[in-house]
């Protein structure tokens, strides 16, 4: 996934969080980035039609940006369930953030082709608890 | 979250391979439930170098998972078994319509392993971690099985245009 779309993926899971636009701040802390880098990046998304920023509010998704966050948190959703359910990490969380900058949404599809993933997917996903509410974990054996 | 591609550690590079292993069993096993799935009188009528060709991908799937287990072994880490990807493939598997899907699937197969690998190279490269297996080793392992899989595509792709 690159890093555009996990800052989309970003501004989706805040704007649900925050229940309204998603702040620079809470940007910075979820992709473990500066604001400096947040605020850069955001503009460029701006630019591409992707999301409207506001001074002093936060960014806000437009629907196309919405459609690939929506994508991109999909993406995410396989990598965690792959994790948990084939590769039985314990840790899968923490994994799947490692990793997802890693895995291209092909490779995901591919994944996909192997795990059981709910038809609501990805609006399962709980932002708080950073993984799907429907995800049945097996028992570690990492 | 992790923003930019680098793998920083062993534990980070066992897993990938591991996703490898499984990306690799997933194609073997398509391909193997590919060839059941056909009624018989389509299996005996399907092409020869279609049928050929889902040989080869299963025996090279089968060659590169040994080439990523040798790897992961040193690593200290194990792979999930094949039988068991087997069985989640099975579970999930709806068959191709005809012999053009199932080609389609095999290039789906080929091009997603070839963008895993190059991705992974790509991450490796980015890193200047030390990990306990030789990097150079691990890169020249996955550069070769990237290039079978960029030929593999190839030879799809033109089975796929002859038969247009």
């Amino acid at each position: 996934m690159n890093t555009a779309d996990q800052y989309l993926k970003a501004v989706y899971l805040a704007q649900r969080i925050e229940d309204g636009p998603a702040s620079t701040g809470t940007l910075a802390d979820m992709l473990e980035v500066s604001p400096a880098s947040v605020n850069e990046m955001i503009g460029k998304l701006e630019d591409r039609g992707l999301l409207d920023h506001e001074k002093y509010k936060g960014a806000r998704l437009t629907d196309e940006g919405i459609e690939r966050a929506h994508q991109a948190l999909q993406t995410y959703c396989i990598i965690e369930r792959f994790l948990a359910n084939v590769l039985e990490v314990e840790e899968f969380r923490e994994e799947a953030r490692a990793l997802e900058s890693v895995i291209d949404d092909t490779v995901a599809q591919r994944l996909d082709t192997i795990i059981d993933r709910p038809e609501q997917c990805p609006d399962c996903f709980d932002p708080d608890a950073d993984y799907c509410k429907l995800l049945e974990i097996c028992g570690p054996a990492d | 979250m992790s923003l930019g591609q680098r793998v920083s550690s062993d534990h980070q590079l066992t897993r990938l391979l591991q996703i490898g292993v499984v990306l690799e069993e997933v194609v073997e096993s398509r391909a193997d439930h590919h060839l059941e799935s056909l009624p018989d009188s389509e299996r005996e009528e399907i092409d020869e170098e279609v049928r050929e060709l889902l040989e080869e991908a299963t025996e090279e799937s089968a060659q590169h998972r040994e080439r990523l287990e040798t790897l992961i072994d040193e690593l200290d880490a194990e792979t999930v078994p094949y039988e068991e990807i087997n069985r989640l493939v099975s579970d999930r598997y709806g068959p191709p319509e005809d012999t053009d899907g199932i080609l389609y699937d095999q290039l789906c197969n080929e091009e997603t392993a070839y963008k895993f690998y190059d991705d992974l190279i790509e991450a490796i490269d980015a890193s200047e971690a030390d990990f306990s297996v030789d990097r150079g080793r691990v890169l020249g392992t996955l550069r070769s099985i990237r290039a079978e899989e960029r030929e593999g595509a190839q030879e799809v792709t033109e089975v796929m245009e002859r038969r247009e």
